[in-house]
């Protein structure tokens, strides 16, 4: 049996921490998908809604960290409460970054359909790199969710997948550019869009690597051993 | 068993000079055992907190480290508490219980001066053991009272009667009572559990200044206090010793599920 606090309303706290911020990843999740859709031009009125929806996460943001502080005065939480109380202020801070990256690509990505930018490249390597930046982030969220410290791992490795597909990304960029300079604005726009999505991976990482903290209570920032292992 | 004992990080540690080794100690009320095979190093001039719920032992443990249990029949003791750097075992039956309270003081939850004045309190152990020096008698109660952060409270009312002092004064003052005979571990007893947050401020800011004169063994029920004031801590359950190590360690990431549950106020 799942033991549980003596203060039930102390459980009840926690417990809508937790699930505000899994409700914030939720909605930077959507905002990454909804600004990548503004880019391909599958739907470009989506770009008011991200600014819409771009406010409230910061609302969210500024929430969750007045709870956590209440939480810390009120509660002073030990151990495992404590590591987790942490790693909300700090995922908080991730996923607000994130929302702020999606804003980024919805606005650049109108921006390139207002000049007709866009249909130069196609959208191809884009989607991989954002598709694997969405994955990042939603297993990042099931292991927040889970609290498991084996997905959370495998995460923080698949950082450097997106990493790579990035400096490919940038390769390609550079030939074109070499080759034609007209294409340099419509290039310019891809990479701080592919740039974006390297940041999301680098984000989700930094979550993945909070939830081994709460779970092992190990602190695995920067220690990616050479043989790749972290735990 | 003793599932955990003090970390290798704490065993090692360069500067650290152990003042007590408790070894397969065990301790009967009776038939009833109260303590189960405690195994721990006690570092000199540290403090060291021992938490646990009610009836784990942890005031029994501490009241074994000066023979207050020789008292009532029946109770019996079994293994050693060796003091270093002589090597004494505390327990043993030709160690004089009186000569260990010289060297382990002790301070209770509710402050007990005896009904004497402010400074003939503080000089009785230094009588008991055979002192009568006046002027001796004076620099040593002066030298208790300030080292207990009490001599520019008192130091205009030493012969009124100790209970005209309030109840967080006294208590620093039954501390100056046992630093005065210069013991080398001082025993608190659950010390501020009496006393309101400024007074125990002051006591808790009195414990932080002793540090590293005398060893301070300290049992809360306030794990906030054992936090704030102790460079290690032990957690008991039913008179085992689950888990003793550094203060930031038991914390943050305690080994032992059982110490997590305990100090997250856990249960189920």
């Amino acid at each position: 049996m799942e033991k549980v606090h003596i203060s039930s309303q102390f459980d009840a706290d926690l417990e809508l921490v937790r699930s505000r911020l899994l409700q914030m990843g939720g909605m930077v999740e959507e905002q990454l998908r909804n600004a990548i859709a503004v880019y391909t031009g599958a739907d470009r009125k989506l770009a008011e809604q991200i600014k819409t929806v771009e406010e409230s996460i910061n609302m969210l943001e500024i929430e969750l960290d007045d709870r956590c502080t209440h939480l810390i005065a009120r509660r002073q939480p030990t151990a495992g409460d404590l590591r987790l109380i942490m790693a909300v202020i700090k995922i908080t801070t991730d996923l607000e970054r994130i929302g702020d990256e999606a804003a980024k690509i919805g606005r650049i990505g109108t921006q390139m359909h207002d000049q007709g930018l866009v249909k130069m490249f196609g959208f191809s390597d884009v989607h991989v790199c954002a598709n694997m930046a969405i994955g990042m982030l939603k297993d990042s969220l099931d292991a927040f969710a889970r609290m498991d410290s084996v997905a959370a791992e495998r995460i923080v490795k698949q950082d450097q997948l997106i990493d790579n597909e990035f400096r490919s990304i940038l390769r390609e960029l550079i030939t074109f550019m070499m080759e034609d300079p007209r294409t340099i604005s419509t290039a310019l726009g891809v990479v701080w869009i592919a740039k974006a999505l390297e940041r999301v991976g680098d984000h989700a990482k930094n979550i993945g690597e909070y939830v081994i903290y709460v779970a092992e209570g190990t602190d695995v920032r920067h220690s990616i051993s050479a043989a790749g292992s972290v735990l | 068993m003793v599932t955990n004992m003090p970390n290798a990080a704490l065993q090692t540690a360069p500067t650290s000079t152990i003042k007590a080794d408790i070894r397969n100690f065990n301790f009967f009320y009776g038939d009833f055992q109260a303590l189960k095979n405690v195994n721990m190093s006690i570092e000199e001039g540290r403090v060291t907190a021992l938490i646990g719920p009610s009836g784990c032992g942890k005031s029994t443990f501490l009241r074994c480290f000066n023979r207050m249990h020789d008292l009532y029949p029946g109770n019996r003791y079994e293994g050693e508490i060796v003091f270093h750097p002589d090597n004494t075992n505390l327990l043993a039956a030709d160690v004089d219980p009186i000569e260990v309270r010289m060297r382990v003081g002790m301070v209770f939850q509710k402050p007990n001066p005896f009904p004497k004045s402010i400074f003939e309190n503080v000089a009785y152990g230094l009588r008991v053991r055979g002192e009568s020096k006046r002027s001796v008698l004076e620099e040593k109660v002066e030298q208790a009272l300030n080292n207990a952060a009490l001599w520019n409270e008192a130091k205009d009312r030493l012969h009124e009667p100790a209970y005209n002092l309030s109840g967080g004064q006294q208590q620093r003052l039954c501390i100056a009572r046992c630093l005065a005979t210069d013991p080398e571990m001082i025993l608190f007893d659950e010390p501020t559990s009496a006393l309101d947050p400024i007074a125990t401020a002051s006591i808790e800011e009195l414990i932080d200044t002793l540090r590293g004169k005398v060893t301070i063994l300290i049992v809360t029920h306030s794990m906030q206090q054992a936090a704030r004031v102790s460079d290690f801590t032990a957690y008991m359950y039913l008179g085992e010793m689950i888990e003793y190590g550094k203060t930031d360690d038991i914390f943050v990431k305690p080994r032992d599920k059982r110490t997590e549950d305990y100090i997250t106020g856990k249960f189920g």
